[in-house]
């Protein structure tokens, strides 16, 4: 009886396919722009994931934050340069050399954790500068780095070598550079490697020699904002030679970089525990040890809490959609008046006139929302690629978005379903 | 058998006017009777077929068919009623638009629940008794009149009622169109012995039957048998 139903209802669409297509048209809608708000939002989340995953999902920031401050674990962020007075600024307490992480303290967490720890990235950022060469000139950012740093970054060596141990322990003077500034500074054809560049400082103008090439990858978001070729490049040098000169040798943060089969979130809190432990006697600072994890959570909830507001706006016009197939439905059982009388007549009892008209609103949302789902695929699909953002498709918005329609079917048919259903089978048979 | 014990309706058309349509009638007709009921409009004879079809409740007296009484029934009762025991023929012909011939002929036994093999076998088995087999999967808008009236006199017939209630079943057509579903209700009498009644105001009709039932303003006026 239901498949007979069923049938019965397509038929009575089919015979008024244009009206039956504007009845849809509000579900079509409506589904279609919750789909679509649904694929984008779960784009963007997985962009951003992979985004900051790229920036290092294994990495464990370890700062040095006043105590009773509120760490939100953005504290620690950044690739970890800085230095003890950019803290002390946002604080308005300075800390003491011996409140900053040092050598020492990494040299004695390496032995306190011997397996879990890759490697421990500590960089020291010098701002931008310009490499200049007669008319020849590169935008830089001078980073001192060690040579852990490449565990923490993805950093892709296209010839030469990093910088070494050998190098921070000489305080050389040598760089690895992006193919960019390679490009910008040489002709074309010279090997990189070996040759000397000046960079130009505020305050004085240094001569660095070229150990290693990087491939510059670019940046979508700088891209934006200026010309490609005035984007600086990294210029990356040892730690030591950027620190030379400076009175304070500590600094008040380092990136962990867990070993490949660790738990990085259990590294994360036994970090936390060990600095808790370093610091308990510390009566104004204390150590903060945050990962990823904790960021892409936070972002990715902002996120959907942004998608769910959006799509509930979308869903309004689901229900203007709703009260679109009600209109209808209405409409179509008054013009069925005698239709509705004569199957009385034949022995069509209540529920069986109710049930076909539920049936037939039923089906019209849901071939609205099968209709909608698709062109929201679609649409959010191709809105996607645009960002360049993955697409995502969850299985449960499109299953949710299937019995939303479903249930508006449902809901809009009953009150059009029992005025049929109601209808006094005289006066229905009487009706002209 | 169905037996009108002294049915009275009253339409209530606000207070304190009521409108007796029907005044103490008394009618038992048996059954294989081919029996026609006529009366001008207004006579109250559409009021009696409501009744006796099991569409409208009296508002005193007893009503029952085949030995229950219908008279006190709910609707859902009432419903069954219709589907098992009546089967209707309308001056309009009422067939369910955009559904086939065949479909149309199934309805009633759709709605008494019976599998579908079972009930496209009865429908054809009754296309073929109206010779309206060939068409059987035409739309009632590929029909012409009469045929939509042979289509609608075999959904009529299909769930085996113990009433047919024609009401002005050749109003719509022609008049040999009009004969000819004449001749297919006498057949029907004579052969399947089937009760027949007959809703008209022609006179003509009226006199091709066995008895012939003469109502005026709510109450039976001569009732003679041929």
């Amino acid at each position: 009886m239901i498949w007979e139903n069923i049938q019965l209802s397509f038929t009575s669409l089919l015979s008024n396919k244009m009206r039956a297509l504007l009845t849809m048209l509000g579900i079509i809608i409506g589904i279609m722009s919750i789909i679509t708000i649904v694929i984008i939002g779960d784009a963007m989340s997985a962009s951003v994931t992979d985004e900051l995953a790229g920036l290092g999902a294994d990495n464990i920031t370890v700062s040095v934050q006043e105590r009773g401050r509120t760490s939100s674990g953005m504290g620690g962020m950044g690739m970890g340069g800085g230095g003890a007075r950019q803290t002390a600024a946002l604080t308005g307490r300075t800390p003491l050399s011996e409140d900053l992480l040092s050598d020492t303290m990494v040299a004695d967490m390496l032995a306190f954790f011997p397996e879990d720890i890759q490697g421990v990235s500590i960089t020291h950022a010098l701002g931008n500068a310009e490499v200049r060469d007669m008319d020849r000139t590169a935008n830089i950012s001078i980073s001192g780095v060690n040579p852990d740093y490449t565990f923490a970054n993805s950093v892709e060596l296209i010839s030469g070598r990093w910088i070494t141990t050998e190098d921070l322990e000489a305080n050389a003077m040598t760089a690895v550079v992006s193919d960019r500034l390679v490009s910008q500074m040489f002709p074309q054809g010279t090997h990189p490697i070996g040759q000397q560049v000046r960079v130009f400082m505020p305050s004085s103008i240094e001569i660095y020699t070229i150990v290693g090439v990087y491939r510059h990858v670019e940046n979508a978001f700088m891209g934006m904002m200026m010309a490609a070729d005035e984007i600086p490049t990294n210029f990356y040098i040892p730690l030591t030679t950027a620190r030379h000169g400076l009175l304070e040798r500590n600094y008040t943060n380092m990136t962990v970089i867990g070993a490949p089969d660790t738990d990085i979130n259990v590294l994360t809190s036994a970090l936390q525990m060990y600095f808790d432990m370093v610091y308990i006697s510390n009566e104004f600072w204390q150590v903060h040890v945050s990962n990823m994890t904790s960021m892409l959570d936070m972002i990715t909830s902002t996120l959907d809490t942004i998608s769910i507001a959006i799509a509930f706006i979308a869903g309004i016009s689901l229900l203007v959609g709703g009260i679109g197939v009600m209109n209808i439905m209405l409409v179509s059982v008054t013009e069925r008046t005698r239709e509705i009388g004569t199957r009385k007549a034949l022995g069509a009892k209540n529920f069986h006139i109710r049930f076909q008209f539920v049936m037939e609103s039923l089906i019209v949302a849901s071939i609205g929302g099968i209709i909608g789902m698709v062109l929201g695929i679609f649409l959010g699909g191709a809105i996607a690629s645009i960002f360049g953002a993955p697409m995502v498709l969850s299985p449960v918005v499109l299953i949710g978005s299937m019995l939303f329609s479903m249930a508006i079917g449902v809901f809009f048919g009953l009150y059009p379903a029992n005025k049929a259903a109601k209808l006094d089978p005289i006066e229905a048979l009487r009706y002209e | 058998m169905l037996e009108l014990n002294n049915i009275v309706k009253k339409y209530f058309i606000g207070e304190p006017n009521e409108l007796t349509v029907l005044k103490g009638l008394n009618l038992k007709i048996n059954e294989g009777e081919f029996v026609a009921i006529v009366g001008q409009s207004g006579s109250g004879k559409s009021t009696l077929m409501n009744i006796m079809g099991a569409l409208d409740r009296p508002t005193e007296g007893g009503y029952s068919l085949d030995g229950v009484d219908v008279s006190s029934m709910g609707d859902g009762q009432l419903s069954e009623i219709r589907n098992q025991k009546i089967g209707f023929v309308f001056q309009t012909f009422n067939l369910i638009p955009r559904t086939t011939a065949l479909s149309n002929v199934q309805l009633p036994l759709f709605y008494m629940g019976v599998p579908k093999k079972l009930r496209v076998a009865k429908a054809k088995e009754l296309l073929k008794l109206v010779e309206m087999d060939e068409r059987m999967n035409h739309l009632p808008s590929e029909l012409s009149g009469g045929q939509k009236q042979r289509v609608a006199i075999a959904r009529a017939l299909v769930n085996d009622p113990s009433i047919i209630l024609a009401d002005e079943p050749t109003g719509a057509l022609d008049t040999s169109t009009g004969n000819l579903v004449m001749d297919i209700f006498l057949k029907i009498n004579r052969e399947q012995k089937k009760t027949v009644i007959l809703i008209t105001h022609n006179e003509e009709l009226a006199a091709q039957t066995q008895r012939v039932i003469t109502i005026r303003d709510g109450e039976i006026i001569s009732d003679k048998v041929a």
